[in-house]
């Protein structure tokens, strides 16, 4: 009615008696069938026009014309089966002949061949501690049937394998001693390339780290890409140095690149959230050469603070898996206990033992100004690691799983 | 050079530029709008052409003869128009100090981006910008002629090096001042100290040591175990 206000047009375009008519069968035109009126309305309140499914896009069983059709209550035997036994089932048939072949499910009974030994083969054979091996090639008809197992083909070597076992086992359970070594090592490497980026010094600090242990390898190659870090912001001064002419933020931003050139984005973001919340300026207001002095000294810092919580991160994580390590046997509550850091609150959740929330850690301390007990660590943080408490391994039955 | 023997000598001349614009309240046209000038400064409103030849100021291409050059401090330019866009400005350098250019860009603003409130005649909008022009190498003759210029930095000279005092004004420029300590707008020019910025990033670096070294007592707490 409004609309015809708006667009002028007569009021009745139809004479009464002929709108009553009409009225009428509009009306049994909108009556839904089968469905309420409210619920037809949603629909837009008329009839689709075209169903929204096309019935021939879903898929449509190929049957030709000249096949009959019919299901019967048929008994079937199975492979899989030892004895006779009859069971029934639906078949579909074509044609009057009912489908061959073995139960379509027998394929999937697969067993394991355990091997079984008789006492009398165990005294002869088996009292040698490879055992399997032994039995296998004394059952075998000649040597040439049994040398492609895998058993035969791959001795046991009992004293290569403790020696194996030895240091793999040292590697991952080092002593205390040793592993402060270790990081003491890395940390002083890095902290002497983040905090004083000459090459001079990098050569004096590498030295002391090539002392014998297989672990120095990782401390090593953790070197590596922080030298070139320092070669970086070397590179980045002289590449300034050779200009004629530059800025202050040109040079800024040049040798906050090269700082940051071994974090991964994700760290350039952490560092960026850091200073924010420390309420410092992406980007000075003032760039004097002293202020951008402080401001890439800070984000070194930062840097610094950042891979140090990692290296703290993987520290108590990985002593947590030493724990149960092959020489010890699990004694694992008291260790765990221990090796939770008095300062902070225990974190209950299994999934974050030890772990450090980064940003938050850094925040709180900030708002805090008692002693501070550093914040509980998010979880949701540290299921983004692949969490090392998981692997299972089969002497390690007895450990905790947290 | 004879300074190439000292570290790191950099000669450095520290600027601000910008933007200021005026609404023109009741002369306001369609066209016209806003009064802006746009300008390079010394940033604490010391004469710049002891450095600076010239500075080539790139306008939107609707203004005609878009390119303007400005051979004399101050290095700016007025103009009236509505629309905001982005000036390219180009600094030049005397022959003694350097054959590069330097380009800066800066995005023309005529309303505020703070305040919403009605637009007044008397209160601009301003933007500036702080940076300081780095010459790591400079020549001696550049470093003799502007050693005491008072918009220059220049580290401290070893004693023996005896520079005569740099003649102070270019008279070929007459009485025009080079300078804007008593530039028009200088009230509402910023006063960029950099004292707030280092006192910031000071306690924000203690800070991050503290965090640092409460880290490395548990990591050694963790080794004794």
């Amino acid at each position: 009615m409004d609309a015809k206000d708006i667009l002028g047009l007569p009021k009745h375009s139809l004479p009464i008696p002929q709108e009553k008519k009409s009225r009428p069968h509009k009306d049994s035109q909108r009556k839904p069938d089968g469905i309420s009126r409210e619920v037809y309305a949603l629909t837009g309140g008329v009839a689709p026009l075209m169903p929204s499914v096309d019935v021939n896009q879903l898929k449509k069983r190929h049957q030709p014309e000249n096949e009959k059709i019919t299901w019967e209550w048929l008994s079937f035997t199975s492979s899989a089966r030892k004895d006779d036994l009859k069971l029934y089932h639906w078949v579909r048939v074509v044609n009057g002949t009912p489908p061959t072949g073995d139960y379509q499910f027998a394929k999937y009974n697969k067993s394991v061949d355990v091997i079984k030994y008789t006492d009398e083969e165990y005294e002869k054979h088996l009292t040698d501690p490879v055992i399997s091996r032994a039995i296998l090639i004394a059952r075998a008809p000649s040597p040439a049937d049994v040398s492609s197992h895998p058993l035969v083909k791959e001795p046991y070597n009992i004293t290569q394998e403790i020696e194996r076992k030895r240091a793999l086992s040292m590697v991952l359970s080092q002593t205390k001693h040793q592993e402060r070594k270790d990081a003491d090592a890395a940390q002083d490497a890095e902290l002497a390339i983040t905090l004083n980026a000459s090459p001079e010094h990098m050569e004096k600090t590498t030295a002391p780290v090539e002392t014998g242990s297989p672990s120095n390898i990782q401390a090593a190659s953790g070197v590596a890409p922080l030298m070139s870090m320092a070669d970086n912001a070397a590179a980045a001064a002289a590449s300034l140095r050779s200009l004629r002419v530059y800025l202050r933020t040109y040079a800024l931003d040049q040798m906050v690149q090269a700082a940051s050139s071994s974090a991964g984005l994700r760290t350039i973001k952490r560092v960026e959230q850091f200073l924010q919340e420390l309420k410092v300026n992406l980007k000075p207001k003032v760039p004097t050469k002293a202020v951008c002095a402080e401001h890439l000294e800070l984000r070194k810092e930062i840097l610094t603070l950042l891979n140090l919580q990692k290296l703290l991160q993987n520290k108590e994580e990985g002593s947590s898996y030493r724990e149960g390590s092959y020489t010890e046997t699990p004694d694992t509550p008291k260790r765990l206990q221990r090796g939770i850091d008095q300062d902070r609150t225990f974190v209950p959740d299994s999934v974050s033992f030890g772990a450090i929330s980064t940003e938050r850690v850094g925040k709180r301390d900030q708002k805090r100004k008692g002693p501070g007990r550093e914040a509980p660590s998010s979880p949701a943080q540290s299921n983004k690691r692949p969490r090392k408490l998981k692997t299972t391994d089969s002497h390690q039955e007895n450990r905790n799983q947290y | 050079s004879s300074t190439k023997k000292i570290k790191d000598f950099e000669i450095c001349v520290p600027i601000a530029y910008g933007t200021i614009s005026f609404w023109l309240g009741k002369k306001a046209t369609e066209t016209q709008s806003h009064v802006w000038t746009v300008y390079v400064r010394g940033a604490t409103n010391e004469d710049l052409g002891a450095v600076i030849k010239k500075v080539v100021f790139q306008l939107h291409p609707s203004f005609s003869n878009a390119r303007r050059v400005v051979e004399s401090p101050p290095f700016e330019l007025t103009e009236r128009g509505w629309g905001e866009f982005e000036i390219a400005i180009s600094i030049f350098f005397h022959d003694d100090v350097c054959d590069k250019q330097l380009d800066l860009f800066h995005p023309l603003k005529l309303y505020s981006e703070v305040e919403h409130g009605p637009l007044s005649t008397k209160k601009p909008v301003i933007v500036e910008s702080y940076d300081e022009i780095v010459f790591p190498n400079p020549s001696d003759k550049f470093l003799a002629r502007v050693h005491d210029h008072p918009s220059v930095i220049v580290p401290r000279l070893p004693p023996t090096m005896n520079l005569p005092h740099a003649p102070l004004e270019d008279n070929k420029r007459g009485n025009k001042r080079g300078d804007t300590k008593d530039h028009p707008h200088v009230q509402w020019f910023n006063k960029f100290s950099e004292a707030d910025e280092l006192l910031k990033l000071a306690e924000a670096r203690q800070q991050v040591q503290n965090h640092i070294v409460k880290l490395r007592r548990r990591m050694s707490m963790l080794d004794n175990i």
